[in-house]
């Protein structure tokens, strides 16, 4: 089954780090996502740009609104995801204990609902 | 034990007969045949449907053709068929092609076998999953693993039927959606995953025994199924010393529970009940399985509360005084659990021990532990420390809180009587 970690933490702790402390975090992401490829049961990955860059747009009454900021503006972000391939919700919880991520932030697991089948 | 094989060879001699082999299967093997059912599609609701779909054609075919020899095999072949029938009625998709390749693989295995593989303890695992909701693990496995319906689950853990419906519908959806697994966990996970398997069975077990009188059948049931949940769990996993000593506190408590009543329903406190009112043969149970977690080499909280009905039951039938082995028994539950419920019934023993007002001591560092304000045996503890240590007005204002909080009329009335029985405060000095 596939699950979709979503990694949320507080963007600002990012900034507040020294380059050293940054470097060491990419670190553990670089080394994390390793062990997930070799493992194989990487599907993908991807890190995103800080809430500041992000926009949302509905529309409503035929009229499209697009709005500066994120969708919800929360003490914690969305600020990346891992998209993982594991027999159950054990083996995917287990993966996003390991996750840097759970240990700065909250990581949500969810369940891909796949359309294909 | 097989009383439904017992009938092999004779036919079923009409409906009575039908229903009632039917009855001490779906009694004794309900959890069992979900188990099976679920164990390869994780579908909860479907395997359940299909499984009174399979009572319901027992009924009408065993009258007529005879008991088959095996009835678990029979019935899950049935089963087996009606999921694939509503598998291919709902979807034809590839999904759907998969998930009925999975359920006849084995449907023939499934007849020819005697013995069906249990895999209920996988069941009980996934109903108490820590992605499941806790509040919602308990009423799970009492469905699930013992074919109790939602109306009688929602009376007795005080819910509407609708909501506790619902509730039930998105766990069982949740197992199957988020793929949560069927499957023991592994040895170094074991002890931590089995606290939320006990934990339910105990709230189960909780839920049925605060009717102490036992006059709501409702919940007076609730409480057997808890006892026979410890059990099987006991059996499955002999080597687990908190899965012994859950069964144990349970059969304890139970063993009790006539004695806990009078004839006209009053309540009596543990050290006025008659001994020969207990049920010596759930206590001699209840001491065999804690004999054999203690040889196990690992202590935990059932273990030390199934000790403490031990050392309670021992004192009362002996009249040997063993408040300072009760005490060291709460010392460990306390530093175990840090539970301020622990701590108010240690104060009882200290009290034995050290009197009244060192007691009074102890509880002092809960005072402003918010969970205990509306805790009714911390109040009545609390008067009755008072009354001991003679300070009377306390003890009766104690006692004031302790009745407005407690909502079984009987314990209400023999707080009263409690409080009455308190010496007047002396007016004419």
């Amino acid at each position: 089954m596939q699950y979709l970690l979503m990694l949320y933490s507080n963007e600002a702790h990012w900034a507040n780090m020294t380059p050293a402390q940054q470097e060491q975090g990419m670190a553990a992401y670089k080394a994390y996502t390793e062990a997930l490829k070799k493992a194989g049961v990487l599907a993908g990955s991807n890190r995103l740009r800080p809430i500041s860059t992000a926009t949302t747009i509905r529309i409503e009454n035929g009229k499209s609104q697009v709005l500066d900021g994120p969708y919800a503006d929360s003490k914690e972000q969305l600020g990346g995801y891992y998209l993982i391939d594991v027999a159950d919700l054990d083996a995917a919880l287990s993966w996003a204990a390991r996750c840097p991520g759970a240990s700065h932030g909250t990581i949500e697991v969810r369940p891909v609902w796949n359309m294909a089948a | 034990m097989n009383r439904a094989e017992d009938n092999q060879g004779y036919a079923c001699g009409g409906d009575a007969q039908a229903r009632s082999t039917a009855d001490a299967v779906a009694r004794r093997s309900y959890g069992k045949l979900v188990a099976y059912l679920v164990a390869r599609t994780r579908d909860v609701a479907a395997a359940e449907d299909a499984l009174s779909e399979a009572f319901a054609s027992a009924l009408q075919h065993w009258p007529r053709d005879g008991c088959p020899a095996n009835p678990e095999a029979w019935l899950l072949t049935v089963a087996r068929r009606k999921m694939i029938d509503s598998t291919r009625k709902r979807s034809t998709n590839e999904g759907a092609v998969a998930e009925i390749q999975l359920l006849a693989e084995g449907l023939n295995f499934a007849a020819a076998e005697t013995e069906i593989p249990d895999h209920r303890l996988a069941l009980m695992f996934a109903c108490t999953h820590p992605a499941i909701e806790p509040s919602v693990r308990a009423p799970l496995i009492l469905q699930v693993v013992l074919g109790l319906d939602a109306k009688r689950i929602a009376s007795a853990f005080l819910a509407s039927p609708a909501a506790m419906g619902k509730r039930l519908v998105r766990a069982k959806n949740k197992i199957r959606e988020a793929g949560i697994p069927f499957s023991i966990p592994e040895r170094t996970e074991l002890p931590g995953r089995l606290d939320t398997v006990l934990d339910s069975i105990y709230a189960a077990f909780s839920e049925g025994w605060s009717d102490a009188a036992g006059t709501d059948v409702v919940r007076r049931d609730l409480a057997k199924e808890a006892i026979f949940l410890a059990r099987l769990v006991a059996e499955l996993l002999p080597e687990q010393p908190e899965a012994l000593g859950l069964a144990a506190l349970l059969l304890h408590a139970e063993a009790r529970r006539k004695a806990r009543r009078t004839s006209l329903g009053d309540y009596v406190p543990l050290v006025e009940q008659d001994p020969s009112l207990w049920d010596t043969q759930m206590i001699d149970e209840a001491e065999g399985l804690l004999r054999r977690a203690g040889t196990l080499g690992s202590i935990g909280r059932y273990q030390l509360e199934a000790s403490l009905q031990s050392a309670h039951v021992y004192r009362s039938r002996t009249g040997h005084a063993n408040w300072a082995e009760v005490a060291e028994l709460y010392d460990a539950l306390l530093a175990l659990t840090h539970s301020p419920v622990v701590a108010v019934n240690r104060a009882l023993a200290i009290a034995e021990i050290e009197g009244a007002g060192a007691a009074l001591r102890s509880l002092q560092d809960l005072a402003g532990d918010a969970r205990l304000a509306e805790y009714q045996p911390y109040w009545a503890t609390r008067a009755e420390l008072l009354a001991k240590a003679a300070a009377y007005d306390e003890a009766r204002r104690a006692y004031d809180i302790a009745i407005g909080l407690e909502h079984d009329p009987s314990i209400r009335r023999f707080l009263q009587q409690r409080q009455s029985a308190l010496p007047r405060p002396d007016v004419s000095g």
